[in-house]
């Protein structure tokens, strides 16, 4: 036996309203195809191109404890911004991020990458440059490549010095989409 | 540091896809279908309060099935329909536990008899069964040792 539907739907509409739920997620369609996104109480916690959820729940637990729950109210916010953004209507977003638990150097760099504008390209080497350690583009690469929050800190923006596109955590193909959304790539 | 596997808590939503079908079904058994949705939401937003309180995941379906059990007595009670029961608890293979142990306990004030069957049929530990019963874990205890010691000297 399943549960109905409305039932279903009730009871996580509730759960999202109660300010009981540490963390929730839904899966948002996109252009790039569904994203797992996930909010806590201080914010956007986890954008993933991977939206099988469960490897994500257990992460996301550890981070925010167990009570975590696909609740698609709370996303609401995120999922109109995300929709802007795709849709061409919106070049910054206006979402509070929770970044809690990474290392003082990947935040920094995603502090600097968060300033990279709309439409425009930064390397590898400004951004190690910029987060204080000219010599750390590898680092920085790796950074890019475990972004939490994809598409919102702005890692598509980020290539390499000869302009070659590198690499993305979610595919190069998403990448190149991206840009050319923004108008910066032809 | 502990050295026994514990079973980790499970996320709250694998916790409510594992439980929510068989928690409709014993609702809609007590209250009939109309009452037991709004006995539902009941039942997981109480889950939801206590989740993170919980210290392992073990008996999590005996659990919110007593947490189910108890908000089914509550709407019975406001309704002002007769409560004194046991608490209807299905087990795996859909032989409640208690009718396993019925020609044991039949016979035992109701309060002793519900604390011992949650406590040997089920397996749950005295903070459970006092949610379960509303009382204190003391009380609890004292009910299922009382239990055991009235039925130890009916069968000796």
């Amino acid at each position: 036996m399943t549960i109905p539907t409305d039932l279903d739907r009730r009871f996580r509409a509730s759960a999202a309203s109660s300010g009981l739920l540490a963390a929730s997620y839904d899966i948002i369609e996109s252009e790039l195809g569904p994203l797992f996104a996930a909010v806590t109480d201080r914010g956007l916690a986890r954008i993933s191109f991977d939206p099988e959820p469960e490897v994500e729940l257990d992460r996301l637990a550890s981070l925010a404890g167990p009570r975590v729950m696909r609740a698609p109210r709370a996303l609401d916010e995120t999922r109109r911004e995300l929709d802007d953004y795709f849709a061409g209507r919106r070049t910054a977003f206006d979402l509070e991020l929770d970044l809690r638990g990474l290392p003082d150097f990947t935040l920094r760099v995603l502090e600097h990458l968060a300033h990279v504008p709309y439409g425009q390209t930064s390397t590898y080497r400004d951004l190690a440059g910029q987060a204080g350690n000219p010599r750390a583009s590898r680092a920085v690469g790796m950074v890019m490549n475990r972004n939490p929050l994809p598409i919102v800190l702005p890692c598509h923006r980020i290539v390499g010095s000869s302009g070659s596109l590198v690499g993305y955590g979610g595919g190069l193909e998403r990448k190149e989409k991206l840009l050319r959304l923004e108008g910066a790539m032809l | 540091m502990m050295m026994t596997a514990v079973a980790s808590i499970p996320p709250f939503e694998t916790f409510y896809a594992d439980h929510s079908a068989e928690v409709l079904g014993l609702l809609r058994r007590r209250l009939g279908r109309d009452r037991a949705d709004d006995a539902f939401q009941e039942t997981f937003l109480r889950a939801l309060r206590a989740y993170d309180r919980l210290r392992h995941g073990e008996y999590l379906r005996a659990w919110v099935l007593t947490i189910a059990t108890r908000v089914a007595i509550d709407t019975h009670r406001r309704a002002g329909e007769p409560t004194d029961e046991l608490p209807d608890l299905p087990h795996r293979d859909g032989v409640p536990a208690y009718e396993e142990l019925a020609f044991l306990t039949d016979e035992l004030p109701p309060k002793e008899r519900a604390a011992v069957v949650l406590r040997y049929g089920y397996d749950l530990d005295y903070e459970q069964i006092a949610s379960a019963l509303e009382s204190s874990e003391d009380a609890a205890r004292q009910a299922a040792s009382a239990g055991v010691r009235r039925l130890r000297r009916r069968l000796t």
